[in-house]
């Protein structure tokens, strides 16, 4: 890692489509080992913003930079080729192919001679099963479709391929929003697992009860603007989640609620 | 395969899955049974003949089979990775009597002009899947509008050069001879043809394209989640391009298959197949949403059609039943293969 940057640097992104503005002046960083979260309520902002930093979008406005070196990306493979590595919540596998399939879709082992090669299944199912294993995922077949796994191993096998694939930077889209209690809690188990192995995370969540276990740092997004960045030690849970929901905004929504009881009685 | 590896304790939720249910997960064993009851079925149907045991008629329905089976293999790995290509019978036609134009009208010798209907397939499946790519329309839509083209081109330029509608007397090019035992001879004294050794030969190519390379995998993304597959790196485009060019290619060599076969070509020839190969392909196992299905499953589906094209022959039924016959055989296959997808995924 270099000694004058951070390894993935936002730096006064701004985004816009026609006159509406998406993003400003949004700035953030992760370092190897760390976890920041991306926190913001639906149209904050927060799919803009990790579509700029996984090269989907090109920003309209500040500079992205890695290894504290500027950099442009113009596509998905600009940002996977500098090691960042994005998981989306519903498009990260495809359910009809099989576990080892899915894994090592798009960067298949082959073995024997240049373009008669042949896919290396035997190998691949190894490594599969030696790496999921690894991460303490527990898949009971790798031959089974991956649709017939739940939805949070599902973001726990595409975790652990990405960080297979040499991922510096993993970005995690939503990961936990459409689980459970107990299935959320397990990717949160392994987006851990990731960092302990030197991965630098981004998590992009609306619940502050997932980012908070789990953050180094939180940035906080409202209508396309930074709320505030913080440190886990200048933060409470309490405090994000009041800052999330716009802090004097839900205070003056209590009132009004409590108003209404008071009203209804 | 290392079963060894780092074996974790007996797994609680891993129920133990005979080897039935093994076996009944695959996709291609639906249309293997169906031809299997086929083949039985005719054996009493057609008892004027020796059905079962007579090479002659073997000959006779692997010949009508290999006719869908050919094209049938890259239409299936097409509808695997989640496209239609309709057009595929009529191209059969438009290559015949390209040959046919190129030997009979431009003296061209057979070879060369093999070369050329070939490039020309391949052209024509290159058109259809950077249109399909490029307007985002559904390949059902554009291949239908490829068919009317074709068939009416076919029928136009056929009429406009020769008068008639059809190309005559293929056989007076040269190199023809050496050709036809390529493409379109008889092996053996039983009238076996060398066609049924190309169906033979793209399935196993097919199935092993779709099982053993890394090609295999992208057909199975573009068509099973075309988006996620693009977002970790496959060439979901140029893999449906390819998947079109080689639909279109194939197609090609069974009107050079069928042209050399005959010595003449029909305008109107192909026309109606492009059904017969979905059938096939669908009889096989292939989903119509794309993302599943066999290249083997697809060959026994040719295999049910030949049999039956043939067997309504020998059984002295009127042929017009042929038609009623494939319709049962689709609507049941897919009944099946359903059944047996669904139970599959629940053994699991």
């Amino acid at each position: 890692m270099s000694m004058n940057g951070h390894l993935l640097e936002a730096n006064s992104i701004a985004k816009y489509y026609g006159n509406i503005v998406a993003l400003k002046d949004i700035s953030t960083h992760v370092n190897a080992g760390e976890v920041t979260c991306i926190l913001g309520d639906n149209g904050a902002g927060k799919s803009s913003f990790i579509k700029i930093l996984s090269g989907v979008h090109r920003p309209d406005g500040g500079r992205l930079l890695v290894d504290g070196e500027e950099v442009q990306f113009n596509s998905p493979r600009d940002a996977r080729a500098k090691g960042i590595a994005t998981v989306y919540q519903d498009l990260a596998m495809v359910p009809l192919m099989s576990v080892w399939r899915n894994f090592f879709l798009g960067a298949e082992p082959r073995k024997g001679l240049g373009p008669v090669g042949w896919l290396d299944a035997a190998t691949a199912k190894r490594i599969c099963r030696e790496e999921l294993h690894e991460m303490g995922i527990d898949i009971r077949d790798p031959d089974q479709p991956v649709g017939t796994l739940s939805g949070g191993e599902r973001q726990s096998v595409a975790i652990a391929r990405a960080v297979y694939f040499g991922a510096r930077v993993l970005i995690l889209d939503e990961p936990t929003s459409a689980l459970g209690v107990k299935q959320a809690g397990v990717v949160l188990k392994y987006t851990l697992q990731a960092r302990d192995r030197g991965v630098a995370v981004i998590f992009i969540t609306h619940n502050p009860h997932h980012a908070y276990p789990v953050g180094d740092r939180f940035l906080i997004l409202n209508r396309g603007r930074s709320v505030g960045m913080f440190d886990k030690s200048q933060i409470d849970l309490e405090e994000l989640v009041r800052q999330m929901a716009g802090g004097s905004e839900l205070a003056e929504l209590q009132h009004e609620l409590a108003a209404l009881r008071t009203d209804a009685s | 395969m290392a079963e060894t590896t780092t074996a974790p304790a007996p797994d609680e939720r891993l129920v133990h899955v005979g080897p039935l249910t093994r076996i009944l997960t695959r996709p291609d064993i639906g249309a293997l049974v169906g031809a299997l009851a086929i083949f039985f079925v005719f054996s009493y149907f057609a008892r004027s003949v020796d059905w079962l045991t007579d090479p002659g008629i073997t000959a006779g329905w692997t010949d009508q089979a290999a006719q869908f089976g050919i094209v049938a293999v890259p239409v299936a790995l097409l509808m695997i990775g989640g496209e239609f290509d309709l057009s595929a019978g009529a191209m059969v036609g438009s290559s015949g009597l390209l040959l046919g134009y190129l030997t009979v009208f431009r003296d061209l010798n057979i070879w060369p002009a093999i070369a050329i209907v070939i490039v020309f397939g391949l052209a024509v499946g290159f058109v259809n899947g950077v249109v399909v790519i490029w307007t985002k329309l559904p390949s059902f839509i554009v291949t239908l509008a490829t068919f009317f083209v074709l068939q009416g081109v076919n029928a136009a330029l056929t009429l406009n050069l020769t008068g008639t509608t059809a190309i005559q007397e293929i056989d007076k090019a040269s190199g023809f001879d050496a050709a036809r035992t390529v493409f379109a001879t008889e092996i053996t004294k039983y009238d076996f043809k060398v066609k049924v050794l190309w169906w033979i030969g793209l399935t196993i190519v097919g199935a092993w394209l779709l099982a053993k390379s890394r090609f295999g995998n992208w057909i199975y993304s573009a068509g099973g989640e075309p988006v996620a597959a693009r977002n970790i790196g496959v060439p979901v485009a140029r893999t449906k391009i390819a998947l079109f060019m080689m639909t279109s290619g194939t197609a090609a060599l069974m009107g050079i298959i069928t042209a050399l076969e005959l010595r003449s070509i029909q305008a109107k020839e192909g026309i109606g197949n492009e059904f017969l190969y979905i059938i096939c392909a669908v009889v096989g196992g292939c989903l119509l949403t794309g993302g599943y299905g066999s290249v083997i499953g697809t060959f026994f589906g040719a295999a049910m059609l030949g049999m039956v094209q043939l067997g309504i022959i020998y059984a002295e039924w009127d042929s017009n039943w042929t038609y009623t016959f494939q319709g049962a055989i689709l609507f049941a296959a897919v009944l099946l293969n359903t059944v047996i997808r669904s139970r599959a995924q629940r053994a699991r």
